[in-house]
């Protein structure tokens, strides 16, 4: 066995070792293991999942060897979730692996306590009856789940999940916390330390630019009434400012400052997404709340007191020319607000836990800094049941995809999707999916679209022949390469629900190749 | 009906996409058999690289129908390989990727052929690229990007109107992951905008400047730089860093401890010393795995027409959500590597090695230690020994003579370009036009420039 730090190196580099645990916990129970299955634990296998369940019924024949990497020669006449488990096993052996061979239908019909006891459920292949019904059952047992399915060219992925709740949302960018526009007195004792019109060039060309805003801003001030520039004029003008004081043409840290000046006029506050957040139900907290919500909870009450309207501050800065001395001041000076926050709300966590009647050492120190250290990028995500979604879409939104040159490809794909699974229902075999010619499919697959479209509502919308046509052409065909793709995507949402880090898919993706 | 039930057959998904008709394929589609057949005869693929992406593309393409493909890549197994790069197992580590690589997809897809090739590409001869229907690039390096398009791009000829010819076409299809994020990109040479035309897509790595490093650090990685440029060379006088040598990453881990003592610094971590000192790119099992199965796709679809071609760019991003957005970008028309080639104009009366000098100082070219070939033929090359000592006597001859007296033609030079401040291999295609020869006026070679 291969050291695990080592072998997992590229993603610990990702999600942590925090991340890394939570796989290492959680237990995946995936449904029929054709390609777009056997693709997406592939790819979770090799990252180190807990474990995996392997649910199918069908038998291995000879067309499975053309579209699935698990399965061989050997396999011909075998359990197909047998094989496929093997060799998921084989890449890993830190994770356990087993299978049950049976169908899921028949599970989801006749034992749907059976999925409770797993972190989250991958269905694949799973037609909308199915879909319905397991959605229903693990929202109810507060099992993740994620459908995934691949269809000729196109293909699906839609996570189900009540609420999912993102510390580390890990944005790509994300503007830095420097509070230049709200500078608390430590910071502004600092800057006075510093004479910014020093004489040494080089001391001159080596003070960091939070320190010339903030001492150029309070000179603006002076000259303005106390107030900070706001037109754009204004903002010109504080440009201008800044650049006079350069006393050669090489200072960086000046022209660090010029780009950088736009901090200074930010409006104070916390963002929108954020307000929303505190300001959710789910913000007012009882004895059954998540650990997330009861941060929440303490994040508000500190925004609305020792805060004074700001989040707590996130502590680091970014680099940025300067001297080594005045940089580490800096940092230095940021960590310690950045604690001083920290502590605060840590109190604040601990008083509401013990007044909801919980442990109030419960949340981890190092779980409260991280929600202190991200409290600005909380995300929070829910998503309705599949049956809603089905049954009362927002027609205004599917008929102006319907119509977008942009979207009406996929729109129309998911129509057809539908389409296809009812069409399935009636004639016991999906549009195209048996030899011989298309033409009575492709007439019933017309007729049964229109019908789905006005069921949603969308009267008078229609899909094209195009798409209609190219539905019957792949005759529910799982082609590798796209069940590859899908199972790709399907793994990164599990990667992403289970560390509860970066943001999941908020509707359904589609992929027409 | 009789026919309903089809016999069993290991293409039973693909059969549907290639033996039926479509409305939505590209333009020279024919489905059929014969089709079928004829991508499992005679289409030959190329994978560049076996690493993340390649293992992926080796199994996709394998199972998209390909029976004849071919996968280069120099490296050898290493332990964080295993994360994602599945056709690999602890026992492997070691051995050749290309090697292992192309045995396990073959001992489980029955019936296709995979060939390895464990050397650097450059270490190939270029009409052995030639010989491919499609080039695929799992890579994670814009220098060997790079290399290949200018391969791909040198067989492109151009008739009398400047249009490329479409049987010289070398397609292209090129992938590259990091983190939750990747692209796949369609080249066709001549038609779509080849890997040098969005040349910006791929920015340069930021360097430290040397003089924060010996002077003002602030950060982690400035005191990792600090050993590992400086420091070392100061200590181990003429003896290379290597990064793949444990006890020089040690040293250098080390002696940033120390330095960010000294300034107050902290965070350096032996993890951030081998990301800063290697540039590791994080990589995982499911991006990688997303984007080779859209560059399979892409594959198949040029070969069989089965469905209209990516145009051209397309990326992904799972960090927030899931975006996919396709991109056309648009050719360069004056790329130096797809477009016609550089003009130059010459005196019938010069020498090869004048040329080849001559190329040093060009300053859209700066190709140094070139070496030349014309239709096929090698007039000088630098390397191996055996072929220099056999063409040297050519560098004292007329360019024009070698040429066969042909006053406008096209001729191939490769050598090392200097970019950043890096040496790279390069090829590149050149038109040469001759003056003052008999039935060519200047009007003509005036037209094709
Ligand atoms: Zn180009």
């Amino acid at each position: 066995m291969a050291e695990p730090k080592i072998k997992y190196d590229r993603q610990l580099r990702i999600w942590g070792e925090q991340g890394q645990a939570a796989l290492e916990k959680a237990s995946i129970c995936l449904l029929n293991c054709g390609p777009t299955g056997s693709e997406t634990l592939k790819n979770l296998v090799l990252g180190g999942i807990g474990s995996i369940t392997v649910i199918d019924g069908s038998k291995v024949v000879l067309g499975d060897l053309g579209n699935n990497f698990m399965l061989d020669e050997s396999c011909l006449g075998e359990s197909k979730a047998k094989s496929v488990c093997a060799f998921l096993q084989e890449l890993n052996d830190a994770v356990k692996a087993k299978f049950i061979e049976e169908y899921p239908e028949a599970l989801i019909k006749t034992n749907p306590s059976f999925f409770s006891q797993f972190t989250l459920v991958v269905a694949t292949q799973l037609v909308e009856d199915s879909m319905v019904k397991l959605d229903k059952i693990c929202r109810e047992a507060n099992v993740m789940l994620i459908f995934a399915r691949s269809y000729g060219l196109t293909g699906l992925v839609r996570t189900s999940v009540k609420e999912h709740t993102v510390i580390e949302s890990k944005p790509d960018h994300f503007l830095d916390d420097l509070r230049l526009n709200n500078p608390w007195p430590e910071l502004r004792k600092f800057a006075e330390t510093i004479d910014i019109n020093v004489q040494d060039p080089v001391a001159h060309k080596h003070t960091p630019y939070v320190v010339i805003l903030l001492k150029v801003a309070e000179e603006w001030a002076k000259i303005h009434q106390g107030s900070l520039p706001s037109t754009r004029e204004e903002k010109r003008e504080f440009k201008e400012l800044l650049k006079s004081k350069t006393i050669a043409f090489d200072e960086d840290n000046y022209k660090e400052a010029v780009e950088a000046s736009f901090k200074v006029f930010s409006s104070r506050g916390i963002s929108q997404d954020l307000k929303q957040i505190i300001d959710d139900s789910q913000a007012e907290v009882s004895s059954n709340s998540s650990n997330y919500w009861v941060m929440v909870a303490a994040l508000k009450d500190f925004i609305a007191n020792e805060g004074g309207g700001e989040a707590p501050l996130e502590g680091s800065i970014p680099d940025m020319t300067s001297s080594t001395e005045h940089y580490v001041n800096l940092q230095k000076i940021y960590q310690a607000k950045a604690e001083a926050d920290f502590l605060s709300i840590e109190q604040r966590v601990r008083n509401i836990l013990k007044k909801l009647g919980r442990e109030p050492e419960s949340i981890s120190k190092a779980t409260i800094k991280s929600f202190c250290r991200n409290s600005r990028k909380l995300k929070v995500c829910r998503y309705r049941l599949i049956e809603d979604e089905f049954s009362n879409p927002s027609i205004t939104e599917l008929q102006k995809y319907l119509t977008d040159e942009d979207y009406s490809v996929a729109v129309g794909f998911y129509i057809l999707l539908r389409a296809a699974d009812r069409f399935a229902a009636n004639y016991n075999c999906f549009p195209g999916e048996f030899e011989g010619p298309l033409d009575e499919d492709i007439s019933r697959l017309k007729t049964t679209a229109v019908g789905v479209l006005s069921d949603l509502g969308c009267n008078g919308s229609t899909v094209t022949e195009d798409l209609i046509n190219e539905m019957c052409r792949f005759g529910a065909a799982e082609l590798h390469a796209v069940a590859a793709f899908i199972g790709g995507i399907a793994s990164q949402e599990v990667i992403k629900l289970i560390t509860k880090q970066f943001l999941i898919s908020r509707s359904p993706s589609h992929a027409m190749e | 009906m009789a026919d309903s039930v089809a016999p069993p057959s290991r293409s039973r998904d693909l059969d549907k996409l290639l033996l039926r008709n479509g409305n939505l394929v590209g333009p020279n589609f024919e489905p059929g058999a014969e089709l079928r057949d004829d991508l499992q005869e005679y289409a030959r693929i190329l994978v560049v690289g076996a690493g993340g992406l390649g293992c992926e593309l080796l199994k996709d393409l394998a199972l998209s129908g390909f029976k004849n493909i071919d996968v280069i890549d120099m490296d050898r197994i290493e332990v964080t390989n295993l994360n994602r790069q599945f056709l690999f197992r602890v026992e492997d580590v070691g051995k050749p990727k290309a090697e292992v690589a192309a045995k396990r997809v073959m001992e489980r897809v029955s019936g296709v052929n995979i060939v390895p090739h464990f050397c650097r590409i450059e270490d190939k001869e270029i009409p052995f690229y030639n010989d491919f229907n499609i080039i695929v690039l799992g890579l994670d390096s814009i220098e060997a990007r790079s290399y290949i398009n200018s391969v791909a791009c040198s067989f492109l000829e151009y008739d009398s109107d400047d249009k490329p010819r479409e049987e010289t076409i070398k397609p292209m299809v090129d992938g590259g992951t990091e983190g939750f994020k990747g692209h796949a990109r369609v080249i066709m040479p001549g038609v779509t905008p080849c890997f040098e035309c969005t040349i910006w897509l791929f920015p340069p790595q930021v360097k430290f400047p040397l003089c924060t490093l010996a002077e003002t650090p602030r950060t982690a990685a400035h005191c990792i730089e600090y050993a590992h440029l400086i420091k070392w060379d100061e200590v181990h006088s003429g003896k290379a860093f290597d990064p793949d040598d444990p006890e020089h990453m040690k040293w250098v881990y080390d002696k940033a401890v120390k330095r960010a003592e000294l300034f107050g610094i902290p965070g350096v971590t032996y993890s951030l010393t081998q990301g800063v000192v290697k540039n590791i790119i994080p990589a995982i099992a499911s991006t990688n795995a997303i984007i080779s199965a859209a560059c399979a796709l892409e594959t198949l679809k040029i070969a069989s027409g089965c469905s209209k071609t990516l145009a051209n760019y397309l990326t992904y991003n799972g960090v927030a959500g899931l975006h996919i957005k396709v991109t056309e970008f648009v050719k360069d028309k004056d790329c130096l590597v797809c477009g016609p080639g550089v003009l130059i104009e010459l005196d019938s009366s010069v020498t090869l090695e004048k040329f080849i000098n001559l190329l040093e100082d060009h300053p859209k070219l700066l190709i140094s230690r070139a070496s030349v070939s014309h239709r096929g033929k090698n007039l000088y090359m630098q390397a191996p020994p055996v072929l220099e000592e056999m063409t040297r006597s050519n560098l004292s001859l007329a360019l024009y003579e070698l040429m066969d007296k042909v006053a406008k033609d096209t001729i191939h030079v490769t050598g090392t370009t200097s970019k950043d401040g890096k040496k790279t291999s390069c090829l590149r295609k050149l038109r040469v036009v001759f003056k003052a020869i008999d039935g060519v006026t200047d009007m003509d070679t005036a037209g094709g420039a």
